[in-house]
């Protein structure tokens, strides 16, 4: 169990540490702060930037992000499965290709109800 | 034995890490002078060091450095209004996730190493009580036979998880956090689009990556990835076995790499540079490193899974045993750490390759538009993936019950495979020896007048650029 | 003004669209997208209100390249305007010399040569396909982004672009401001072997046009981001007096070098490449055509090249020797963006100069289809017809 795990949490660490290090030299090697009011404005193609901080998006992103909670947990159950699906044979096979069905059945509806339409 | 594996511990992180970190500096410079090549250019060769007098430009290897140097350099900027937190805790996760991703990947077969000497024994070759070579090369192995003989295993993955590849899944999820959060505490309309477009982009791959790879899970009967790896040294290469989930997951591993022709999120054409737009410095470094970095890592993924890992055909753990079925042409008995050690490099050799063709994709596609990507995704490449484990499931449970003769063709076809592989290495690694020593020709057309003088001049510049 | 808001209302698009009158809760965002911006093609402004990243209204600013390139003539001799104007489209400064030296020469009744004529005619189809490799260049960038497959193109185009500028380099010194257009004729005769260098860098583009329309209008992920995007109607079109490839691409057969020849097109038949779709696809499928097109005027023209004299007017000796005391006219040339005019008023004060000198730039009368056929695209499609407008920002602003 140590010898499994161990090894991971230092990896773990030591990538944070790497990339503390990174962020921490870039902090105090960086060149000298010389603000001004053009360099401090959000960057907004030269012009006057509207609007301001916590700008609101359309709801549409989010629709993406439900489905892929439907999805990915959909998928998390088809992993065990799939691991033992030569024990499990034809009977397990069917038994998956009804859950998949259902996956395939929501995919369709989510579809036709214009879910995967992004461009409108 | 804790020091030993504390001390092997702390070696195999610094290979991984190393190798994903060098790789990806040299990825840049890789990218940057094969794009060149592409476009006819010169590419990037003016950063110059000077050695005893002697200016060494090593064909603009020195120019990651020299952007390194540079990015740690600039100045520190943090707009005002952006989140403090989150847009100092974004570039972290960008670039710290994608070192944790190699944790369970496997660098090479368990190595046995002798437990009473120090270093391993080079030249011990598997042979009988009277020097004979063995009956049968071991195919693969952990060191379980030979623990009586006092030899230990010494597995070159630095965390060998149960649960293998669902460790990568769940830490590569991770990686949009980054980019989300930088897009969001950046208090700019680009950025935050960038940062939608990263997010929703990301998890749309991911549900495919997870999915492609059922089909693989199915046939290899495990989520470890070295004991993929393991079954692909057995039988056949994923590649074969799976093709169409290859280029599934290929397509899902470019798309989450935020590669062309999926780099949405830093749309230079569309959103100036999406979610990193108000990061400088080595801050912008970070995500820029990160992305090469996920690269490097995407491409150590798809060589486990599909390309055959550490495998090299017909190598085995003690020897070379060339066997079509049960005709054995060449059985060589080769010492088990050479063997090992061959096929370290051998997975690694395979991570460039592919990290190279990912550099051809990027600079011959133009990009997608963000709802053909999210279409893409979500009504091609998922119910394809589905089909894939539907077609996968039938076939293999037919072969199986399909008797021994099924089966038996079956082990020559895989046996075939390997020797298309062989062939094919051979070939390319023939190719490129024969192209390295090649002579180079370039044709220009020159016509005008300033052109064609300085073409009769020998060239403009008057020291040949080292190109 | 009919046509335009029946066409608008025809494609759902409402180009007056007040932001005020829309829902407040309903989380749109203003982009100001340019000046400085990577794929505005120079300055240029988009403000995009978007709903997600959907684009409801587009409107765009013009005018942050404004030299007073007109204003300035009025105070330089005639003879001095043609390396002014040769700096308005920067992309194909052989025609602007030519609609200005024809203005002048058609005020001054100065009859050209025939040889002239013909090298003019083969000067604007060479500058033709240098402006269309250019544009292909730069739409793939667009699409493709900088940072990738879009830069191959972009650097290839840019490569055969190049021997076309050594060829102009050959005749006339400079690579690009070339000044070799003057009032009645041209100021550099053709330099021994011109022609077989034409022919050798023609040779060049011809074989590697197909590898370009490969990697372009051939290429599905390039056909995706661009069929059925930013179409604009013919009648559309033609209330916007929008000329050249963008008209043609849309269905209105129009093209004066064929319906009202000048140079030597009433002797070299010009095939005017037409398409109906009026997408962004449709635009560059046109502009490829007439590469292959030009690069076969060209051809003609150097094979049926007349002898004589280059320059039909008394030799200029110093730049006050012009004078034009009064009239006007207009002029319209077939340039690589459309119809590129230049209405002259003479008898100005001093009478060296123009009273009054206007250019009509196609690429601003372009830029107008903007809000019309931007709306109901996301940010990409309006790169993408940004882009397939072909606008070149120095003669737009002028």
């Amino acid at each position: 169990m140590i010898a499994t795990y161990a090894p991971l949490f230092m990896l773990l660490f030591f990538a944070a540490f790497l990339a503390s290090v990174f962020y921490v030299a870039a902090t105090f090697l960086g060149g000298q702060k010389k603000p001004n009011p053009g360099k401090q404005a959000p960057f907004e193609c030269g012009s006057e930037s509207s609007g301001g901080r916590h700008l609101k998006l359309s709801v549409k992103f989010y629709l993406t992000a439900i489905l892929f909670v439907v999805f990915d947990i959909e998928a998390v159950f088809v992993y065990p499965w799939a691991i033992h699906f030569r024990a499990l044979g034809w009977l397990g096979l069917a038994e998956m290709l009804g859950f998949l069905a259902v996956l395939v059945v929501a995919l369709v509806y989510v579809w036709r109800k214009g879910a995967l339409e992004w461009e409108t | 034995m804790t020091a030993t594996l504390l001390l092997a511990t702390i070696v195999k992180i610094l290979i991984m890490v190393m190798f994903v970190l060098n790789l990806a500096a040299i990825l840049t410079w890789a990218d940057r002078r094969q794009s060149s090549m592409i476009q006819d250019r010169v590419g990037p060769n003016r950063a110059v060091i000077k050695i005893f007098g002697k200016e060494l430009r090593l064909a603009g290897l020195l120019h990651p450095l020299a952007d390194g140097l540079k990015f740690f350099t600039k100045e520190d900027f943090m707009p005002p209004n952006a989140d403090r937190l989150l847009f100092t805790l974004a570039p972290i996760m960008a670039m710290g996730m994608v070192f944790t991703l190699v944790a369970t990947i496997p660098f090479g077969d368990t190595i046995c190493l002798h437990q009473f000497r120090l270093f391993p024994d080079f030249w011990h070759v598997h042979t009988g009580p009277h020097g004979e070579l063995l009956d049968g090369v071991e195919r693969w192995g952990t060191c379980a036979a030979d623990s009586r003989n006092g030899y230990a295993p010494l597995e070159l993955v630095v965390a060998p998880l149960g649960v293998g590849i669902l460790y990568v899944f769940a830490m590569s999820g991770q990686g949009i956090i980054g980019a989300a959060i930088a897009g969001w505490s950046s208090d700019n309309k680009f950025s935050l689009m960038g940062a939608l477009r990263a997010a929703s982009q990301m998890v749309s791959y991911e549900v495919t990556l997870g999915m492609s790879l059922v089909g693989a899970m199915m046939i290899y009967g495990t989520v470890r990835l070295d004991d993929m790896v393991r079954w692909q040294q057995e039988h056949a290469w994923g590649i074969f076995v799976q093709p169409l989930a290859f280029f599934l997951f290929f397509a899902a591993a470019v798309a989450e790499n935020k590669r062309i022709p999926f780099d949405l999120p830093e749309a230079e054409s569309e959103l100036v540079s999406g979610y990193f737009t108000e990061y400088a410095g080595m801050k912008f470094g970070m995500f820029y490193f990160a992305e090469y970095a996920e690269v490097v890592t995407g491409s150590m993924l798809l060589v486990t899974i599909f390309l055959g890992g550490w495998a090299l055909p017909f190598f085995h753990r003690d020897g070379l045993l060339v066997q079509f079925g049960d005709t054995t042409l060449l059985r060589v008995a080769i010492p088990h750490v050479f063997v090992t050690l061959l096929g370290v490099l051998a997975f690694f050799g395979k991570v460039i390759v592919v990290c190279w063709i990912q550099v051809f994709v990027r600079w011959s596609l133009p990009r997608f538009r963000y709802d053909q990507l999210m279409k893409l995704g979500w009504r091609l490449l998922l119910p394809a993936s589905l089909a894939n484990i539907l077609v996968t499931g039938v076939v293999w449970l037919a072969v199986d019950k399909a008797g021994s003769a099924a089966s038996d063709g079956l082990r020559i076809a895989a046996d075939v495979t390997q020797a298309v592989v062989a062939m094919a290495m051979t070939y390319l690694i023939g190719r490129g020896v024969v192209g390295m020593f090649g002579t180079v020709t370039h044709e220009r057309n020159i016509i005008g007048t300033s052109a064609g003088i300085a073409a009769r001049r020998g060239g403009t510049k008057t020291e040949p650029m080292q190109a | 003004m009919t046509v335009l808001t029946e066409s608008a209302a025809r494609a759902g698009v409402d180009p007056h669209l007040a932001p005020a009158s829309l829902d407040p809760e309903a989380d749109l965002m203003l982009l100001h997208f340019g000046p400085q911006h990577p794929s505005t093609h120079g300055v240029f402004r988009m403000d995009l209100l978007l709903d997600g990243e959907m684009v409801l209204k587009a409107t765009p600013y013009v005018g942050y390249l404004h030299r007073g390139v007109e204003k300035l003539c009025e105070k330089l001799s005639f003879v001095q305007q043609t390396p002014i104007v040769d700096k308005n489209d920067y992309v194909a400064p052989m025609t602007n010399e030519q609609a200005l030296n024809m203005a002048f020469e058609r005020l001054l009744g100065v009859e050209v040569p025939r040889r002239a004529r013909w090298m003019r005619t083969i000067f604007a189809e060479l500058q033709r396909i240098a402006s269309h490799l250019l544009w292909l260049g730069t739409f793939t960038l667009d699409l493709g982004g900088a940072l990738g497959g879009g830069t191959t193109l972009f650097m290839h185009c840019f490569r055969e672009r190049e021997s076309i500028l050594d060829l102009f380099e050959e005749v006339s010194g400079a690579r690009f401001h070339y000044n070799t257009h003057t009032i009645g004729g041209n100021r550099h005769d053709l330099p021994a072997g011109w022609d077989a260098n034409v022919e050798r860098a023609l040779r060049v583009i011809e074989s590697r046009l197909g590898e370009y329309e490969a990697m372009s209008v051939a290429n599905s992920i390039f056909v995706a981001r661009t069929r059925g995007i930013g179409v604009l109607s013919g009648d559309l079109a033609l209330e916007l007096g929008i000329t050249g490839p963008n008209l043609r691409a849309s269905g209105i057969d129009h093209d004066l070098r064929r319906d009202a020849p000048y140079g030597a097109y009433d002797e070299l038949p010009v095939r005017a490449c037409v398409a109906r779709e009026g997408d962004c696809l449709a635009r560059a499928r046109v502009r490829v055509d007439e590469i292959r097109e030009s690069i076969r005027l060209v051809r003609a023209g150097l094979a049926g090249l007349p002898d004589g004299p280059i320059c039909g007017f008394k030799p200029i000796r110093q730049p006050t020797q012009v004078k034009i005391a009064g009239g006007q006219a207009y002029v319209a040339i077939e340039g690589p963006r459309g119809e590129l005019g230049t209405f002259v008023v003479g008898g100005g004060d001093p009478a060296t100069a123009p009273h009054r000198l206007k250019i009509r730039a196609p690429s601003l009368h372009a830029l107008s289809a903007i809000p019309y056929i931007v709306p109901g695209h996301t940010v990409s499609d309006a790169v993408a017809i940004l882009g397939s407008l072909d606008p070149i920002m120095g003669e737009v602003d002028r």
